[in-house]
């Protein structure tokens, strides 16, 4: 037995009690024991703000990322396979001479863990034009692109291999290799290139790599990094609704296809030097400002010059900047129609403002912008009464599509549904999604965060969980599917999503395989609502499965529905409550009674909208 | 020790694998790569629409996947309505119309996996298939589209569909996944000729009748060669073996062959024949190593000697000498031919055999239309064109109107290099592609008119064959000119093939870009056009004025 072996001797910052609490605890443990306390330990210090830099728990990954300074990990990008082989090659060899070693094809790298690598070697080929393989693509525009950290601690060999019949003969690896000086690493052996012939070449090449691994990596690193004090963090100023923080914008993608008849945008924000700190279920407000077509309508239809100034509630704009910062554009609301009526006399206008005529008048509210209602029923306005007619611009919320365990608190995503739709003869815009579809690299979106303590993933990690959401409703359960593959959580996950289009709409399609593939989501289930002549949507998946979903209520799973909450979230409840009285073999009062118990104990939580 | 995929079949249950499987998972549009692989087997495999790959990855999507799917039409033969059924799947399913392959069949691309089984089993509907379009078994049996020699064609037909029933895979798993068979329980299934792990790799059949090489019969695993009597009586084939076009870039141990013809046979002895030198190919092809997995590295491993003793040991009899025999060229004869019994034909010409309605021509609906008058028969070629069959006289009038209100008599005016080109799909739906091949085609043709005419070439007939990547499904190593692909906008040239498809090219420049192409072929062609002899080819000429050297005439053969 291993109770015999002797405390490791490193500085500590534990008293005598708790090291001899340590001690007892750690006898006689397997060294892969001690190794997941190693990572529990890291990922509970990743929590604690002033130690936040280590959360390194990305993918799981072989060994816990304390090791990163002992391993040699060995990535290829392979198109044809050939890349793959003389990578696994060179893994069997070093592992055969007693090495630590992680092989993964570029694809599966987790690049969240680049800054904490130490030893890396990369094998790639160069395609056609001097293109990355496929799988490889991101891995290198990564490294390339303006979010690669730097590396001092890196050390690092890259093998190219290629076809010198084409003029960029190598580029790739050459380019890499380049790149990886210039973010600071450091070569441990040199560039190697291989010619179609490759096979004498990375042999000769892969000898001296394990050769200079062998002298670098024979001596254990010293865990002391970890155990000695980092400096904290100063308290940085704190940033709220009210004094939102200039967030740039790191990425504006388009996550439906070309033929998708919506626009969808995943978003991610650099929330560094903010300060502010994240939990799955959250949400990020944006102060949005109004599209400047937008503005130019308004200006037009109204005859007011925007350069004008004015004044209201003490402060003096210019007209155009009040409407794009300032006032709210694109939601109609009870004070506006009442103000065109007063001001146009018109009789349409007032008959929906009378008793009795609410239902009239919420068809208005919905199916019209003020625009129309500028347009429909002309007036002129004076600017500071329409300033001070309109209500002041309000943030939207996003709910969070990352866990900051996985992607850092440096950094949030977002899914946005982008409103922009044609009625009355203009175009439509929603303000906020607007504003950030048209972002780019110099904008910056005043942000904060809202917490939402009532959609949380269960404290207990043994808990399954059942998230319900289609649409952009499925934003949270990324972040939720992060964090669980993050924490290592052994409860399982289970997703309902449904849009449109398969091929159009099928949201993270490519997160949700890989998920699905290494273990971090374990059921998938989907309605496209426009693939067959039948619509179906996701309540009907819910009733389908229903059998299963309510076995999993019964074991204590949590229960989370995002999305839309005119129909879909009716629609979901109503499919609940079926389930839980056939499955349950309950009455339809127990079933509501049982679920609404749910919904108490915040086992069924919602976040619609 | 067996490549991976050896171990895929002999684990598929005779092909079933987890297609089934596959076809039903909702959360991916692909299926996995060793289904696929099996797949191939009843005529489809997966693709992606490679213009779109990198903007999904970036969308975070899947690739674009679809299927592609090939019928089994043996020697290219099908009634109007079985043309007016594959067009209706067109329609229905694809996303690019009909395409007429390099062996004589149609395939069709961009179709969505829950579409796959109701395209199949509308093909069976159709009263044709799709098994073995594809996979390591015997393919689509090609043969003579030309109606000239019109008895000797029917015979030559009649063997050609019987080869293709003879050499057709028995399993049961092509009635399970598509057309609702029931499935085997307790049975025993047979596969007598395949055996669990079929063939070592593809298999190509292809029956001539001199003097028309329209099949290029040298490029067929095994290729026959119809020797018909003065009286039209069909006396029996001559055998060669060992043909096939595939190569890699850069390894010299795969290339492109030629058949050795090694003797002849009597009609009763072909199936015989045919499907003995699949034996041998079976159990003495490469199993470890695809890429040299074909007959022609079987023969050239072991000899061509030693393999014809092991087939005629195993036929229990031998070949009899072979007979004499000419090719005049290995091209379609386009317009109307007078076939015998006064019917005539009538051959089109379709460019890269894509049948598609655009604002030149409408060949979806005038086919269309043709499909609904026309009394006789429809042929495909296998160098993608095709003809109207089994014409009375007294229809031609109505046909020829028809076909010039659509646009689809190009034959008429298109150059001699025009008549004679053939290009493979490449991008963007093939996965082997690394250049541009049939969407290139259109942009290359006229700048070679352009210089051909400028060296009053223009009436030059010359093969020209485009290729994406080095498989050859277009035949290109028989190219008097022929591109073929190694990365966007590069090509290696090769040059000097005859024109009867008996000679294969040389390779001339290597990897480049289309101003080094048309600098290339602008000097050749000025010497072809100053130095020719009369009714000399361009590739014959490119050996006799010694711009390329003579070829070895006796392939390389490498002893055991």
């Amino acid at each position: 037995m291993n109770a015999a072996l002797k405390s490791p001797q490193l500085d500590s910052t534990l008293d005598a009690d708790k090291l001899a609490q340590l001690a007892r605890l750690t006898s006689g443990l397997s060294p892969a024991d001690l190794y997941w306390i190693a990572a529990y330990s890291a990922a509970l210090a990743a929590r604690l703000p002033a130690y936040a830099g280590l959360a390194v728990v990305g993918e799981p990954s072989a060994v816990p990322a304390g090791q990163a300074g002992e391993r040699l990990s060995i990535v290829y990008g392979s198109q044809t396979g050939n890349s793959r082989r003389v990578a696994e090659q060179l893994a069997g060899n070093a592992e055969a001479a007693g090495l630590l070693v992680r092989l993964l094809r570029a694809g599966a790298y987790p690049l969240r863990e680049l800054a904490q690598e130490h030893h890396l070697v990369v094998v790639i080929s160069s395609q056609g034009d001097g293109d990355p393989p496929d799988d490889a693509i991101g891995f290198i525009e990564f490294i390339s692109g303006k979010r690669a950290p730097r590396l001092p601690q890196l050390k690092f060999a890259v093998l190219g291999l290629g076809d010198s019949s084409y003029p960029k003969f190598c580029a790739v690896s050459r380019e890499l290799d380049a790149r990886l000086i210039e973010l600071g690493a450091s070569r441990f052996s040199t560039l190697g290139e291989a010619d179609v012939d490759f096979d004498s070449t990375a042999a000769e090449w892969s000898a001296g790599v394990l050769e200079t691994a062998r002298e670098v990596l024979s001596v254990p690193a010293a865990s002391a990094r970890h155990a000695s004090p980092l400096h904290a963090v100063s308290a940085p100023p704190q940033h709220s609704r009210d004094n939102p923080f200039p967030a740039a914008v790191l990425e504006n993608q388009r996550i439906v296809s070309r033929n998708s008849d919506r626009d969808v945008r995943h978003i991610e924000l650099s929330l560094e030097g903010s300060g502010l700190r994240y939990e799955p279920g959250d949400a990020v407000g944006v102060w949005p400002q109004n599209p400047p077509a937008l503005v130019e309508q308004w200006l037009s239809t109204l005859k007011l010059d925007g350069a004008n100034e004015v004044e209201h509630d003490g402060r003096r704009l210019p007209l155009a900047r009040w409407l794009s910062h300032e006032r709210e554009l694109t939601r109609l609301t009870r004070s506006l129609v009442v103000a065109q009526a007063t001001a146009t006399g018109h009789g349409d206008l007032q008959r929906v403002l009378e008793p009795g005529q609410q239902a009239a008048f919420a068809r208005l509210l919905e199916s019209h912008q003020p625009i129309d209602l500028l347009r429909e029923f002309p007036t002129s306005w004076d600017a500071a009464q329409l300033i001070a007619a309109l209500r002041p611009l309000t943030p939207r919320l996003y709910s969070i599509a990352s866990s900051a365990r996985v992607v850092g608190h440096d950094e949030v995503h977002l899914t946005v549904g982008v409103v922009e739709y044609a009625a009355h003869g203009s175009v439509h815009y929603g303000a906020a999604s607007a504003f950030l579809a048209a972002t780019g690299d110099d904008t910056r979106v005043p942000v904060f965060v809202e917490k939402n303590e009532r959609f949380r993933l269960p404290a207990d990690s043994s808990r399954d969980v059942i998230m319900i959401g289609p649409g952009t409703g499925i934003a949270p359960f990324r972040a939720f599917v992060q964090e669980r593959q993050a924490t290592a959580t052994s409860g399982r996950n289970w997703l309902f999503f449904g849009n449109r289009h398969f091929a159009q709409d099928f949201l993270y399609q490519a997160e949700w395989q890989e998920a699905l593939r290494s273990g971090a989501l374990h059921r998938l289930d989907l309605a496209f609502s426009r693939d067959s002549a039948q619509k179906i949507y996701v309540q009907q998946r819910i009733r389908e499965h229903g059998r299963e979903l309510y076995a999993w209520l019964r074991e204590g799973a949590h229960l989370y529905v995002c999305g839309d909450s005119a129909h879909m979230a009716k629609d979901v409840h109503e499919a609940l409550l079926e389930t839980i009285a056939i499955h349950g073999r309950q009455s339809a009062a127990d079933a509501k009674a049982w679920l609404a118990e749910l919904l108490q104990q915040g086992r069924y939580a919602r976040d619609v909208y | 020790m067996p490549s991976h995929f050896e171990t895929v079949k002999q684990e598929s249950r005779f092909l079933r694998g987890g297609i089934a499987e596959g076809l039903a998972d909702p959360v991916t549009g692909a299926i996995s790569e060793d289904d696929n692989k099996l797949l191939k087997f009843h005529g489809s495999y997966l693709q992606d629409d490679r213009d779109i790959r990198d903007e999904r990855r970036r969308q975070k999507l899947e690739p674009a996947y679809a299927f592609m799917v090939r019928a089994r039409l043996p020697g290219g033969v099908m009634t109007t309505a079985q043309w007016l059924a594959f067009d209706k799947i067109a329609g229905d399913y694809a996303s690019s119309g009909l395409r007429i392959t390099t062996r004589q069949t149609f395939q069709w691309h961009g179709i969505i996996k829950r579409d796959l089984k109701p395209t199949i089993a509308a093909i069976d509907a159709a009263m044709a298939s799709t098994i073995a379009a594809c996979g390591d078994v015997n393919r689509n049996v090609v043969c003579n589209a030309n109606p000239v020699e019109s008895q000797a064609h029917e015979h030559a037909y009649a063997w050609a569909v019987r080869l293709s029933e003879h050499l057709e895979p028995k399993t049961r798993a092509y009635h399970e996944l598509w057309l609702d068979g029931e499935k085997l329980i307790g049975e025993e299934e047979v596969e007598p000729l395949y055996g669990p792990t079929y063939l070592p790799r593809k298999f190509k059949i292809g029956l001539a009748i001199p003097p028309l090489n329209d099949i290029d019969v040298f490029a067929q695993d095994l290729g026959l060669i119809a020797i018909v009597e003065e009286d039209g009586r069909l006396a029996g084939f001559n055998v060669a073996i060992g043909g096939g076009m595939g190569a890699s870039h850069g390894d010299p141990s795969t290339y492109p062959r030629l058949a050795d013809v090694i003797g002849f046979v009597l009609p009763e002895q072909l199936l015989a024949l045919a499907e003995t030198v699949i034996a041998v190919q079976r159990d003495w092809g490469d199993r470890e190593e695809r890429k040299h997995a074909r007959l022609k590295y079987t023969i050239d491993r072991h000899g061509l000697a030693a393999f014809k003793a092991e087939l005629e040991q195993r036929l229990g009899f031998a070949l009899q000498a072979e007979r004499a025999f000419r090719f005049d060229h290995n091209g379609d004869r386009y317009g109307w031919i007078e076939g015998h019994a006064g019917r005539w034909h009538l051959t089109l010409q379709v460019e890269s055999g894509r049948l598609l309605d655009n604002e030149a021509h409408t060949w979806l609906s005038g086919m269309r239309e043709l499909a609904a008058i026309h009394k006789g028969d429809i042929r495909l070629t296998c160098n993608q064109n095709l003809i109207i069959a089994n014409v009375a006289a007294a229809d031609r009038a109505a046909i020829d109107e028809l076909v010039a209100r659509h646009g689809m008599d190009g034959y008429r005016r298109h150059s001699a290099i025009r008549q004679h080109a053939i290009a493979c799909v490449a991008l963007p739906t093939c996965g082997l592609a690394m250049a541009e091949s049939e969407r290139y085609l259109p942009q290359l043709l006229p700048k070679l008119e352009a210089l051909l005419d400028r060296h009053g070439l223009i009436d030059a007939p010359i093969l020209l064959r485009l290729s994406g990547c080095p498989n050859g499904c277009s035949r290109p190593y028989l190219g008097e000119i022929a591109l073929i692909g190694r990365a966007p906008g590069r090509y290696d040239l090769r040059l000097g093939a005859d024109f009867r498809g008996q000679r294969l090219n040389q390779l001339y420049r290597e990897n480049v870009d289309e101003a080094a192409l048309l600098d290339v072929l602008d000097q050749l062609f000025a010497r072809f056009a100053g130095e020719r002899a009369a009714g000399e080819h361009f590739g014959d000429f490119l050996l006799r004025a010694a711009v390329l050297s003579q070829p070895r005439l006796i392939p390389l053969k490498v002893s055991a």
